[in-house]
């Protein structure tokens, strides 16, 4: 097992014929994931790297049986139509790469996915990788490099910055500590698997023994996640590195943020709270490999 | 977020009929007079800046007269807060407030929805009355697509212990408050204080409205020239850099002056992250050597060269900065090379006389760096190309020795001047034009524009370069400014290949700062 990806996934590739679209596809591809289908409005007909092209997400779901992912390449604007297409299509596990969603189109996307009991991935995520079974997004840029960079083993990884989910997942690799599956769960505030998501499947996954957690200041992932250990719905070991402590704190605008979150996302409220929950704090980014070495040797 | 000043904040409540107190905008005393006189009643003239608390700032007058209100606005214009200096104020009718209330709608991360607040008190200090008196405080989850209905607001007015006309009177505002967030794409608007006036009218007093800065395109009409979160106004080299941003669409590029006025030996830095997380730690290592940052740059999600190559540009137009620190993740999934070859075009075009470090781990690191370093090595400052095994912490030590060590004057010693060619075959790309001096290329042997082409679309024609698709077809994004023509061609071939990047704005601001 894995989480998210792994070798049952049937993968479509909405905005295919795209510049990202297609070198994508390539990495994914390459690496072994199972693409079955693109979608590009208006070029169907075709096929990118041997993937057959459709003009609709449902016409690429009659063509091609239990299509179960897509990934969305398309630009920002149009994400929206996108992503309410695949979940009309019955697709249940969505990747939204692009950047600079607006707000309320990923508003709107959340509502239909969970109407639908379908869930994203993103918007702003350089995606995920689980080892040796599939890439959805553009973890790892190429097949190849991603191979050599990302170890099989018995960590899991999420972040909230995709660059440091590479680097975490090549750091650790690097000093012989394995992974199960790397997600970036994508830079945006709202995203539709947010950290306490992710640790909840990492949970479920008997692959994975322990999570490396990155976290940042702002949203209440972080404490959220700290509630789900606390009620004991994540019982893994968790390593967490904050960022973020020096990072000027502006004159906050909205009286209605501090309302709503109250003393959530601040950097010390989420060290703090993650501390309280038994949360392996690391405060120097170069030292998670070493302490979740030490972490993983207590386990066995 | 791009927030907006209360008078646009207020229009956008009258579009949907919440009522405001008579006002009228001015941006001299004179105005301010003229302001008073047509509103015929006492006033309250308040500064138009985004800074809460500004009573106790003095950005808030009352006034009975026009002349008294006019004495009265000197003293805020030209008032600066937070280097926002006072260019305009809000001439209002005073109103005779009975109660106050507040009203606010956020999007909550967490519900993954947008959530009505409502408080039966308001005005200043908020946050601590809904710590304090959590049963006078009312939240309720907004449905995207349905909205937020009548019956919702009254119940959850009446929660808080309101009954009567006055509950319906400020379901009303509720109600329309969430249709102006939803046209306009808030990412908070609130309404603080909510007063119910002597005369029993419900009236929106004060308002805070922040637009989110990825739907800033759809709403032109507001007038947003910056979309992004600010504690000062923005700076010409911010605008100059939005420009660019907002003109393309690959890859991100975010840039934040935040210092100016500095001299030459105090330490600034010009730092070009990328990745957020990434960028962050960096800044941290770089100023635990003890430099200072000039700014913050981040080009990431994969940006062309193109785009790489004008943050440098817009970074080294910093004045007196003494070294440029590139790092970011230092495992990054793009291919590095798009890196290098941007930074190397903006490096020998500004003839760089500061020593730089950056740090271009992940794909294509190797030929990253040797592009990097073989291609500046003539220029007066060192540059110096690190890898994903290097910690960004070591990075900036080198960076510190580098500069210790340095003995350039920092000036740059010639100007760059943009080649004029004789036999000029040129095509346009999607932010540039690329032209080729087929009067060059006829003599140069390796042709290495060609191999070098990432999109593969050059090709010989008279043994001289020229695109192996339309024209059309290039600067519609088949070419993706990668660079490679002109970069590679200046060391392999014959000099032929110039690129023009065009950034506007940014030649008459270095005349200006010159």
């Amino acid at each position: 097992m894995s989480i998210l990806v792994d070798e049952n996934s049937r993968v479509l590739v909405q905005g295919i014929t795209g510049r990202e679209g297609m070198a994508r596809t390539k990495l994914m591809v390459e690496y072994g994931t199972n693409v079955v289908a693109g979608c590009t409005p208006g070029k169907g007909n075709q096929t990118v790297l041997e993937v057959p092209v459709y003009d609709t997400v449902q016409e690429a779901r009659e063509n091609v049986p239990e299509i179960n992912t897509s990934v969305i390449f398309v630009p920002a604007p149009l994400v929206k139509n996108a992503a309410l297409e695949a979940i009309a299509a019955g697709i249940k596990l969505l990747v939204l790469v692009p950047d600079r969603v607006p707000i309320y189109d990923v508003l709107e996307i959340a509502h239909a996915a969970k109407e639908a009991d379908a869930q994203f991935l993103g918007p702003n995520t350089l995606g995920m990788l689980s080892v040796d079974k599939g890439v959805l997004g553009m973890m790892g840029g190429r097949a190849q490099t991603a191979k050599q960079w990302f170890k099989k083993g018995n960590v899991g990884v999420t972040s909230r910055s995709g660059g440091i989910t590479s680097s975490i997942g090549y750091y650790l690799s690097k000093s012989g500590v394995g992974l199960s599956s790397i997600v970036h769960v994508g830079g945006d505030v709202i995203v539709g698997m947010p950290h306490p998501e992710i640790v909840k499947k990492f949970q479920d996954d008997p692959e994975t023994e322990a999570v490396v957690m990155f976290g940042e200041i702002g949203t209440s992932q972080e404490e959220q996640v700290a509630d789900l250990i606390e009620n004991g719905e994540f019982t893994k070991p968790l390593i967490a590195f904050i960022g973020g402590a020096a990072a000027k704190s502006g004159t906050r605008f909205s009286h209605a943020g501090a309302i709503v979150e109250g003393n959530r996302g601040t950097h010390a409220s989420k060290v703090k709270r993650l501390k309280e929950v038994g949360v392996h704090i690391v405060d120097n980014f170069d030292d998670i490999p070493q302490v979740t070495r030490e972490v993983l040797q207590t386990l066995n | 977020m791009a927030r907006l000043h209360e008078h646009k904040g207020k229009e956008l409540l009258r579009e949907f009929k919440i009522p405001t107190p008579k006002g009228i905008l001015a941006s001299s005393p004179e105005e301010v007079f003229n302001a008073v006189k047509e509103i015929a009643s006492p006033v309250v003239i308040k500064a138009q800046i985004w800074a809460t608390g500004r009573a106790g700032l003095g950005g808030i007058q009352f006034a009975q007269t026009p002349d008294e209100a006019k004495s009265a606005s000197r003293k805020i214009f030209g008032l600066k807060v937070n280097d926002f200096e006072v260019t305009q104020v809000l001439v209002e009718a005073q109103i005779k407030i009975k109660q106050e209330f507040y009203a606010g709608i956020i999007i909550d991360d967490a519900a993954k929805s947008p959530v009505m607040i409502f408080s039966s008190m308001g005005g200043t200090g908020i946050e601590e009355i809904a710590a304090k008196h959590p049963e006078k405080v009312g939240k309720l989850k907004i449905d995207i697509i349905t909205g937020f209905k009548d019956f919702q607001a009254r119940d959850l007015i009446r929660k808080t212990g309101i009954s009567g006309r006055l509950q319906m009177q400020l379901a009303d505002v509720l109600v329309k408050l969430w249709k102006v967030a939803k046209k306009y794409e808030a990412r908070s608007a609130e309404i603080n204080p909510l007063v119910l006036t002597e005369e029993g009218q419900v009236m929106a007093a004060d308002c805070r409205i922040a637009v989110d800065d990825y739907a800033v395109f759809r709403h032109p009409e507001l007038g947003i020239d910056i979309a992004r979160e600010l504690n000062r106004p923005p700076s010409e080299l911010d605008k100059i850099a939005y420009d660019v941003e907002k003109n393309d669409y690959r890859g991100t590029f975010y840039f934040i002056q935040m210092e100016e006025g500095f001299q030459k030996g105090e330490g600034y830095v010009g730092f070009h992250g990328a990745g957020g997380g990434g960028s962050m730690m960096s800044m941290d290592a770089v100023v635990a050597q003890g430099f200072k940052l000039a700014n913050f740059t981040d080009t990431s999600g994969n940006p062309p060269a193109s785009k790489v190559y004008r943050a440098a540009k817009i970074i080294l137009s910093q004045q007196n900065i003494d070294a440029y620190f590139g790092s970011g993740s230092g495992v990054a999934s793009q291919e590095q090379y798009h890196s290098a070859r941007g930074l190397v075009k903006a490096f020998r075009e500004e003839n760089l006389s500061i020593p730089a470090v950056i740090r271009l781990g992940g794909n294509s690191e190797d030929l990253a760096i040797d592009i990097l370093e073989n291609y500046t090595k003539d220029l007066p400052a060192p540059v110096e190309g690190f890898k994903k095994d290097d910690s960004a912490f070591s990075c900036a030590e080198r960076l510190k020795e580098l500069v210790d060590n340095y003995k350039g004057n920092g000036k740059p010693e010639k100007q760059f001047t943009k080649p004029i060619a004789e036999k000029p075959y040129s095509f346009e790309t999607i932010t540039g034009t690329i032209t080729y001096d087929h009067a060059a290329c006829a003599d140069c042997e390796s042709k290495i524009c060609i191999e070098k082409c990432v999109p593969e679309i050059l090709k010989l024609e008279n043994d001289v370069p020229v695109l192996a698709i339309s024209k059309d077809e290039a600067k519609a994004g088949k070419c993706i400014e990668c660079l490679a023509c002109e970069v590679e061609c200046i060391f392999h071939g014959n000099k032929g290949a110039y690129i023009d990047l065009p950034i506007a704005g940014l030649e008459e601001y270095l005349e200006k700062v010159a």
